[in-house]
């Protein structure tokens, strides 16, 4: 079976911002995304997500090269500075590229 | 003797403070507040039916005109004696200026446990103090060029949980009548104290995990956060008592601007002031005047709203 290499983007943050991010991600090139509830412990203290403006969501996108540099590079640009977020990227082998 | 409800706002903290594993699920959290925000929006209604509308609309603008207010009054103590970046200053001044749907619950309940009577279109105000902080918030942080951070958190502030479901509730309550919301009273409103209770356990729960944070911020926030409500108190009572409203309507003004948002407020700030701290604006909401008010604030407000209408006349 023939596979093909991809991205794969993972955004923990605040929930509060997630309509605004996603609208961001997708004018930056993602095609879709999955958002799970996430809670833990980072720079900005624990978020347990016990409190509706202490939640935290984990978006993945799996994306080409070029979305994935752009969504990175708009988040550090417009997101870093002022919210609870982390960001890793890392390689993921897909079988239906034209989905992503 | 306190209110049971209380104690279990009390019981959280305690469970809280001691670490234990009580957690009530989110989705119970977030059915009690739409069952209570419900409820609280239909008994307005109802009332507002009885009401000759046009009647009401100077208070409505009074009481407006007190949401601009408040967080004008906080905001330079918060700048000038709290020493705080402009943002922050800001955004806490804009928690303080709205109001918190919990603790007008929790007066409502002690008002009611003790047959005291008040206005019962109370909750049209509720909706109406909860938006003014935000905007004169946004402008004290960004300055008058704030269009677009206004544009930006319209759609959270008007489509929020509470203004939805609050005047979702006053309008179904105002069109069907307590006669038309019999059949769903057993749902919204015999519970009532029983979904309270519920809700201040969970509420004592998330109160004790901001006390670390206030720890770490010291005592500035935790003056003002006891303070500024009974500053803001007497501003509603004595607002109150020019609009003749009742003892009991008094108490509840006077509690509605003593009390500060934790939900709409903080989600508005997080997009349209991200600058601002958001653990300093909640510590002190969540952490000091909430308890605050539901332990201490409201029997103080009820004991001075009956002292001031003695000493200078009214119902």
């Amino acid at each position: 079976m023939h596979q093909h290499q991809r991205r794969l983007l993972t955004i923990v943050t605040e929930s509060t911002i997630e309509a605004h991010l996603l609208r961001d991600i997708q004018r930056w090139g993602a095609h879709g995304y999955t958002i799970t509830e996430a809670r833990g412990k980072g720079a900005r203290g624990v978020r347990e997500g016990n409190w509706e403006a202490n939640r935290n969501i984990r978006i993945e996108v799996v994306c080409d090269d070029s979305s994935a540099e752009r969504i990175a590079g708009g988040l550090r640009a417009h997101y870093y500075d002022n919210y609870a977020m982390i960001l890793y990227l890392s390689n993921v082998d897909v079988l239906r590229p034209e989905k992503f | 003797m306190i209110d049971p409800v209380v104690m279990f706002f009390l019981l959280g903290i305690a469970a809280g403070v001691l670490r234990s594993e009580l957690r009530l699920p989110v989705q119970v959290y977030e059915l009690l507040s739409i069952l209570l925000l419900l409820a609280i929006g239909m008994k307005g209604g109802i009332e507002l039916a009885r009401q000759p509308f046009l009647a009401l609309v100077p208070q409505m603008l009074a009481v407006i005109a007190m949401g601009f207010a408040l967080p004008l009054l906080a905001f330079p103590v918060l700048l000038y004696f709290g020493r705080l970046p402009r943002t922050d200053a800001a955004s806490i001044a804009a928690h303080y200026g709205s109001v918190s749907v919990g603790t007008f619950a929790v007066v409502v309940a002690w008002l009611s446990a003790r047959d005291i009577s008040y206005e019962a279109y109370m909750p049209v105000f509720v909706v109406l103090l909860e938006i003014p902080a935000i905007l004169v918030g946004i402008v004290l942080a960004k300055g008058l060029g704030s269009g677009d951070s206004l544009r930006r958190s319209a759609h959270e502030v008007l489509l929020g949980k509470s203004i939805v479901l609050l005047v979702g509730g006053l309008l179904i309550g105002w069109a069907a009548g307590e006669e038309g919301l019999k059949g769903i009273a057993p749902l919204f409103f015999s519970p009532f104290q029983g979904l309270l209770a519920l809700f201040l356990l969970e509420m004592g729960l998330v109160t004790a995990s901001q006390l670390g944070t206030l720890r770490r911020y010291g005592l500035f926030l935790l003056g003002f956060g006891v303070l500024a409500p009974v500053v803001a108190a007497i501003c509603g009572l004595v607002l109150a008592w020019l609009l003749g409203l009742s003892v009991g309507g008094a108490v509840v003004l006077a509690t509605l601007a003593a009390s500060a948002s934790y939900i709409a407020v903080p989600a508005a700030m997080r997009i349209s002031v991200p600058e601002a701290n958001p653990a300093l604006s909640l510590a002190a909401s969540l952490g000091v005047t909430f308890p605050f008010n539901v332990v201490v604030g409201i029997p103080l407000y009820h004991w001075l709203t009956r002292h001031a209408y003695a000493i200078f006349g009214g119902s």
